[in-house]
């Protein structure tokens, strides 16, 4: 290959922009010291590149060279001034150790303010939790409110009984979905291991059956208490039996009886 | 010197004065720095510096953004960068872009733009261009003979 070939392949314009490899390069470089008139296309491309990009450039204000001049200055002499003066060094250990004080305090602020959080994150929890607690509340409370008010909904009064005449009760009971409520707010607060049953009965043959217990009686402020549904009732009692409830009502307890 | 021709390198990457004047001061000083370590048997100086130049612009904005930029470059090349954000008549030079870009021709503005502001590899460009390695040299060589001419050098 002639140089002049070898300049024509456009080889040497790659070299300046550096885009060549190392391996290129060094040919290139080779080609250079031994043609003087590689090197001196080489310069031109140079040249032409310089300008061209010196053209394509925004214009670069004094003040720049100054910034890069105080930059390289800076560098230079920053070490010597450390060195010199002893003062810098108290004033460099001052600095450390107020450093140091201070991300102390930083750090008990921030565990402090992390233990905030977390009171802040308890509470939070609680009240939410209550939330949900009388939503939940009020929903049975609708329901309750639209089963009371359903027009197939009777009320029933279970009046008091032989040796519990002051107790009475009421039962609710919607003929059409056969579902019951007792309100018990006439009852006394039912004796440690005992609890209300309640009743449906079919009164020829007399036949009883269980349709719920009136649970937690104390814990329940409404006294509203929703029971099994009572397919065929015809009367409501409630009497009161040990814990758990017993298959046949205990008559001796028998607290208040209502008929539909 | 080489500080306006290292600015307008940086320029067309960063897209924005002050930063790019940033990282200017930044190649400056490394430059100063490693000055020891340049070898000239090994390239040219200009070379050497631009390609400083270029890495740390390079590196100062090597978002995720940057890279999709790097991309599809196709979009911004070195003129299109300048006339992006300044008004051509505050620019000082003798020969000002405008100049450049009417003379020149697109392709020659793209095969440069790649090659020299974006510092691509002849095989990257070649790729970029779909065109063959041979077709990118002696395309970009009679792009730079152009510019000689058009800017009288022999």
């Amino acid at each position: 290959m002639s140089t002049q070939e070898y300049i024509d392949s456009g080889i040497l314009e790659l070299y300046v922009y550096g885009s060549l490899s190392a391996e290129e390069e060094k040919e290139v470089n080779e080609m250079m010291t031994k043609h003087p008139e590689v090197k001196k296309e080489v310069e031109a491309i140079e040249e032409a590149i310089i300008r061209l990009s010196n053209s394509a450039s925004p214009y670069l204000p004094s003040v720049n060279y100054e910034r890069i001049k105080q930059n390289l200055f800076k560098k230079e002499t920053k070490v010597r001034e450390l060195s010199k003066t002893s003062a810098m060094t108290y004033i460099g250990w001052a600095a450390a150790i107020l450093l140091l004080i201070a991300s102390g305090v930083l750090y008990q602020q921030y565990n402090s303010t992390q233990n905030e959080i977390q009171v802040v994150n308890q509470e939070n929890e609680k009240l939410e939790k209550e939330n949900t607690h009388l939503e939940e509340v009020q929903d049975s409370y609708a329901t309750i409110m639209t089963f009371l008010s359903d027009e197939n909904t009777e009320i029933i009064k279970l009046d008091g009984q032989e040796n519990f005449s002051q107790a009475y009760a009421k039962a609710y009971y919607n003929k059409d979905s056969k579902e019951v409520m007792i309100d018990a707010k006439g009852l006394p607060k039912p004796p440690e291991g005992m609890v209300y049953q309640v009743w449906s009965l079919k009164l020829d043959p007399l036949t009883p059956t269980s349709v719920g217990l009136l649970e937690e009686f104390t814990d329940n402020d409404s006294k509203l208490f929703r029971v099994a549904q009572a397919p065929t009732a015809e009367a409501f009692g409630i009497t009161l039996e040990p814990a758990g409830g017993s298959k046949t009502p205990t008559l001796e307890k028998l607290y208040t009886l209502g008929k539909v | 010197m080489y500080a306006q021709s290292l600015f307008g390198v940086i320029h067309a990457f960063v897209k924005n004065k002050a930063q790019a004047e940033d990282v200017l001061q930044e190649v400056m000083v490394k430059i100063w720095q490693k000055i020891d370590t340049y070898d000239a048997s090994k390239g040219r100086f200009y070379t050497w510096i631009v390609n400083i130049a270029r890495n740390a612009a390079i590196d100062k904005y090597r978002s995720k953004a940057y890279k999709k930029e790097r991309e599809n470059l196709s979009t911004n090349n070195f003129v299109d960068v300048i006339e992006g954000s300044y008004n051509l008549g505050k620019l000082t030079n003798a020969i000002g872009i405008k100049a450049f870009k009417e003379k020149l021709k697109p392709k020659c503005i793209k095969i440069i733009d790649l090659l020299f502001y974006k510092g691509f590899t002849h095989k990257e460009a070649a790729e970029n261009l779909s065109i063959p390695l041979g077709t990118l040299k002696t395309r970009n060589r009679a792009c730079i003979n152009e510019l000689r001419t058009l800017l009288d050098i022999k």
